[in-house]
Order: C-alpha cells, then structure tokens, then sequence
C-alpha cells in the first residue's frame, strides 16, 4: 500500500490546519526527510516532511486547503507501486470537498460552459461532486445567489488558520468562561527609576553594546510571576478534571503580529533575572513576528500579558486565552498630580486591568493577586527579597 | 375502426420476413445447418422447407467457413442468400470470408460489384449454453467498414430490418438475440421495412440518455420505468443497427440530458459502448456533458455456464438502476 501523508497534529488543541505551501508537486520523487509541505495553524507554521522514499502522488488538498487533522493530503508510492486509479486515494473518502492541489479545477464541460456564460470564475465554486467536480447544478446554484454589485465598498479577505483560530479561541472564551475584572493604577515612580539606573550601569562589551536593555514590560512579567507565588490559588488553570494548580509560574505575553497575535510563554519567570526575561522575551518576539514559534513555546502558562501602553492606551479589559484563568491588561504610564503629605506631587502611574475567570479565581483571589503585582511593581525591589 | 393488433413472436416475425421476401424475390434463397426439415437450431425457419422447396432452403454441411464462401459467390452472381449460423460465436469461422472478402469486393473491383447477402447471427448469453455458445461479438464485426450490423430488438424490427437487409445491396450482419424469439410484438402483415442506419427513440426524458442495442434496451426500459418512480427521467435510445451508426439523436438526447448511459452486452472494454462515448466526446454534445459518461457492459470473462455467473456476467436491470441513479445523482 502507498504510504499516507496526513496533516499531523502538532499542537494540543490542534483540529484542522492549513496548507501553506507545497514543495513538492504530483510525481515528483522524494527521500525521507524531504521537505514536502508547510502547514498553518492557529498559532505557528510547521513544515512537514517526507516519512520514507518513494514518489509523491495523489495531493488532494491544495494550497490555501483547510484539512482535518489525520486526514490524508497525498500518497508516497514506494517502489513498484502503481495508483489504484487515477486520482481515487485509498482514503476514506473525504466528507468535503478539498480544492485540487494543481491549478486544475475540475469541472464537468456543461458548467464550464455555463459558468463561461455567466462570466462567473470556477475557483470560486466549491464543487459538489466527487473530488470536488464542479457540475452544473452548482454553478446555477452560484448564478441564482444574488450577485455583489461591483460597487461594494468592501473586499472579502481570505481568512487563515490564525485568525480562524483567534476568532473559535476567544469566541469560546467569551462565550463560556465568567469574566470579571479587577482593576487598580500602580505607581510608576520607583520602577522607572529603578529601570533607568539599571540600564544605565549595564556592563557593555568591546563593541560598546550594553547586556541588557530592560523595559517596563519585563518588570511586568517578572512581577506577576512573582505574585502568582505569593497567591498560589490564583495561579491555576479550569479542567475537566479540577482545578489545576501550576508550582511554577509560567507567563504568556501577547505579541501582536501581521495579522493577528501569538503568545509566547516565558517558562518559570519567577526563577529568572530581568536581564535573561528581556533577552528572552526579545527572541519570543522576533521569532513570533517569523511565525517561527514552536508549539511547546506557546503553550502552557495560567495567565497572559497583554500591554497596549505603547499605543497610548490607558485602560483596556483582555478576554481571557484559555485555558489561561487570568489576562493582565496594561496601560500606558499616565501623569497625574496627586496629594503626597498633603502637597499636589506629579506622579506617572499605569492602569492595570486584571480579568478574571471566575470558575477557578475568586474575588478575593483576583484581587490579592493584583495586589502583589502592585507591591512590585511599585517597590521594584521586593523582586529581589 | 382499427383492426386488433397482429402478435408475433420475434422468431416467427424474422419467419415472415424471410418468406415475403423470398415469395417477393426468387433470387432470395436461405442457407444454414439444420434450417430445413429439422427447423433451425431455435425453429426459425421452421417449416418453410416444406413451402419453398430444398432448393431455396438449403441445409449446409457443418463448415461455417464453406457456407459463407459459398454465400459469397452466390450474392456475387447475383442472388440474394440470406445465410443461418446457429450460434454468432461461429462467425469465427467465417472470418475470412465475411471480412476479407464479403467486406471487400464493392471496394476492390471498383463499385463494379457488391455482396446482397445477409447472415443471421443468433446471439447473447441467458440460455445457459455456456462460453462457445452466448458470445456477443457484434462489436467485432462492426469494426469492419464495408458491412453493415443491425441488432433489432422488437419483433416489429426484427421483420422491418430483415426485409431491409435482404433488399440492401451490401453485407448485412443481423444479430438476434436468443432471449428474444420468444418474445411477443404487434407485427403488421404487410411486407414493411425498418430502414438500416436509424436509430430509435424507446422512451423520452430529460435527465439521463440511455444507449442501449438489442435485449439491454429491455432491460433498460425497465431500469427507465423504476427510476421514474423516483422522479429520474431516462431516454432510452435503441441503437438498431451498430454501422453505419446513427449518431444525431444520440448527439441531440445528451445536449438535452447532459448525462450518457451506454448499456451493451458485448465486453465492456473496446465495445460499442466505447464508440458511442468517444463519438459524443468529438462531438458538439461535449460542451453539454454534466458528468463522467457510464458504460456498462459484459464483463471481462468467457461467458459462465453456472446461472447466477452467467448473469452477474452481462448487465442486469437491477444493476443498470443502480449505476444510472448514481450517474444523475452526481455519485460517479
């Protein structure tokens, strides 16, 4: 038997993923280890290669293809042996129709020749038929939908497995988990100063270059994943099974992309310096912006970051990325006079919003969890007790 | 007032055909083994030894080789022979004179001559006569340019196209299918003819044409009637004569239907139905085509002698409902 090529699973909560590119077309020879096709996910691309040798034949879903997970995409032939018939998989049929991987649409000559005469493009149509034929009924069925004017003032913009899988996550979250939020300002004035100091006695090397460049935002991370040990409860994640409560404190932080989002987990933040965090969270970054992410680096963790400040954003409320219990939304640093001993004192403070998954968090729980953050964040050097 | 229809059996509708023509024609005389007294290996000729004499219904000795030379001679110096195989599988035999020579002779001594002769093949399988006995080999000899190859599949054809073959001036193959002679058909008297070349329109529908010759066409008006049940209008098509074929009803049902059925007993592969497909892919009916085109047709084996082989071996009613629903469902 020809050898499957299936779409694998390689993320947790993976159900269907996208063909992102093939590198390889029908017929072609291939080795173990050949790169045969890259997929997408919600969260990541993966590449996918070839399980053994022999020659590529039968692709059934074609780039831009949305395809279950385990369902086959195409055949490895290994030596002597020869296509059942052309085209026919020795698959389960596939429930849907998956656009052919070649530039050919299949289509039977009545509904090319109607589609023709309606003016209309095949590879709009998902075709009914067996491996997605297109047939006339299914053009007529196109032609008798009411047609966009062509004066739309809008495009209809193709839709990948990130966003598919933002748009299922969150609707989900927002839809079944219990939000509610906690929020409170936190005083800036010792953490900037204590930022700018250790910048500035960075140690530098030949070239010159400092060993570190911390931002607000390390200090961020590094100070809830201190207060999740002060509040272990609030350190916990809702199953099917109980809560579950994490020893360490593991801390997702959004990083916006082309195109949508990713959150990368720095693992046991509480264990690490500033100075590794922000290396660290510079490399999630970048590779996050490449969509080079691995799944295990995205996985995991009981809360998120999520920072607007840079944008201006004074306040916001996060939905929760499950199966997170908790999101940190944090403003920007926002300058107000304020009594200190009874004197108006110019003090710069930033709006955190805590939200809260009310199954598995607590009023109280959320709260003395936003609490600690605070403590600090506006007493830097508590971190280092 | 109209007279009451006029039954006939297929056997005894080709019998009045073979006798009006030869009371019409004294250059018609019949030729066979075991035509005369004994009647004929399915009782065709029956007693028309006893009407027209040895001399115009001559029993042959058993070489089909020899009988269709001298057939050919004959027809050559100006009779009309009209010559009985007792099984269309021994056509074999004559090969050489039916298709080097009969095939032939208008071609190769300029239009000077032709070969008035008909051969009567009976043919298909369903009467447990086993390999060497229930071939259909129609296709074989329809591939041969010079011959013409008519397959009736009525008893009113059967006369009509018979008398038609005995009139034409070139060599007519007619294959009767065994499970045929017995079936009954209104067969009007006089001495009509059913024109070789034509097609015939069995029954009307949008959704799908059926293609079928001789005995399918039966079962695929069956297979018509059970699918109207569910709302699937079938045209069946009676081919009648396999060359020269008609193709414009054939080419004007599947611009009407978008779907083509080719049902044939011969073997699938290389068959008649693999002609019609590839003519009404070359032809302006392509553009029409709303799905892969069927063929269903004997399979790749000898005709088996055990019954149920024998007819799980051609295409059967129940089948042919079957595939042709899948067809217009978009199933194939």
């Amino acid at each position: 038997m020809p050898v499957e090529v299936i779409l694998p699973k390689v993320d947790m909560d993976m159900t269907e993923g996208t063909i992102a590119k093939w590198h390889v077309k029908d017929g072609d020879a291939v080795r173990t280890g050949t790169l045969l096709f890259e997929i997408e996910t919600g969260k990541a691309a993966m590449e996918i290669e070839a399980p053994c040798d022999g020659v590529i034949r039968d692709i059934s879903a074609g780039e831009g293809a949305v395809v279950p997970v385990g369902r086959a995409v195409a055949f490895i032939y290994r030596d002597g042996e020869i296509a059942l018939e052309p085209g026919v998989a020795p698959s389960v049929r596939p429930e849907k129709p998956i656009p052919p991987a070649s530039g050919h649409i299949p289509a039977t000559p009545l509904a090319r020749r109607l589609a023709r005469q309606g003016g209309i493009s095949l590879d709009k149509i998902t075709g009914s038929g067996p491996r997605g034929r297109i047939a006339a009924a299914d053009i007529q069925a196109t032609l008798a939908k009411p047609q966009q004017a062509v004066t739309d003032d809008f495009e209809v913009m193709p839709v990948d497995g990130m966003r598919r899988a933002i748009a299922q996550r969150l609707t989900l979250s927002k839809q079944t988990v219990p939000h509610f939020y906690l929020s409170l300002r936190c005083d800036l004035t010792r953490l900037t100063d204590c930022r700018d100091r250790l910048n500035a006695q960075a140690p530098r090397d030949a070239n010159n270059l400092a060993a570190w460049k911390l931002s607000i935002n390390d200090f961020i991370i590094k100070a809830l994943a201190l207060a999740l040990q002060q509040v272990p409860d609030a350190n916990v994640t809702w199953a099917e099974d109980g809560i579950r409560r994490y020893r360490v404190s593991d801390v997702a932080v959004a990083v916006a992309v082309e195109g949508g989002l990713f959150t990368p987990v720095v693992k046991s933040a509480e264990t690490k310096s500033l100075s590794r965090i922000s290396l660290e969270m510079k490399d999630l970054a970048a590779r996050a912006r490449g969509r080079k992410l691995l799944p295990e680096e995205y996985r995991g963790g009981a809360t998120t970051i999520s920072n607007l400040g840079m944008f201006g954003i004074e306040q916001f409320t996060a939905i929760i990325n499950p199966p997170h219990a908790t999101i940190l939304a944090v403003g920007a640093g926002t300058q107000d006079f304020l009594p200190v001993n009874g004197l108006p004192a110019l003090r710069s403070r930033m709006a955190c919003t805590l939200s809260c998954d009310h199954r598995a968090v607590d009023g109280a729980v959320g709260a003395r969890l936003l609490a600690a953050f605070r403590d600090f964040i506006e007493e830097p050097a508590l971190m280092l007790a | 007032m109209n007279a009451p229809a006029r039954m006939l059996s297929y056997a005894q509708a080709i019998q009045e055909a073979l006798a009006q023509a030869m009371e019409a024609d004294e250059r018609v005389f019949l030729m066979g083994e075991d035509i005369g007294v004994y009647g004929g290996a399915f009782q065709v000729t029956g007693d028309l030894v006893h009407r027209f004499g040895e001399d115009r219904v001559m029993d042959t000795p058993i070489s089909e080789l020899g009988a269709a030379g001298v057939a050919v001679g004959a027809a050559l110096a100006g009779c009309r022979p009209v010559l009985e195989f007792q099984f269309s599988d021994f056509a074999t035999l004559a090969m050489e004179q039916i298709v080097n020579q009969a095939a032939k002779m208008r071609f190769m001594l300029g239009g000077k001559v032709s070969v008035p002769l008909v051969m009567r093949f009976p043919c298909g399988s369903g009467t447990g006569a086993a390999a060497q006995h229930s071939q259909s080999l129609e296709a074989w000899l329809a591939h041969v340019p010079g011959l013409k190859v008519v397959q009736p599949s009525t008893p009113y054809d059967a006369k009509g196209l018979l008398l038609a073959a005995i009139d034409d001036p070139d060599p007519v193959m007619f294959f009767e299918h065994k499970l045929l002679y017995k079936m009954q058909g209104e067969v009007p008297e006089e001495a009509y003819r059913v024109p070789i070349g034509k097609a015939a329109i069995r029954r009307s529908g949008r959704d799908v044409t059926i293609v079928a010759t001789s005995i399918m066409v039966h079962r695929a008006l069956e297979a018509a009637e059970v699918l109207a049940g569910e709302g699937i209008e079938a045209e069946v098509i009676d081919l009648r004569t396999l060359r020269p074929l008609d193709t414009a009803p054939i080419i004007e049902s599947v611009k009407k239907t978008s779907r083509l059925a080719c049902v044939y007993e011969g073997v699938k592969t290389l068959g008649i139905g693999a002609e019609i497909s590839a003519m009404i892919a070359e032809s302006e009916a392509f553009d029409y085509l709303d799905a892969p085109i069927l063929r269903l047709g004997g399979t790749e084996s000898p005709i088996p002698y055990n019954p149920v082989l024998e007819k799980a071996a051609v295409p059967q009613t129940s089948g042919i409902i079957e595939r042709v629903r899948d067809l217009v469902k978009g199933r194939i």
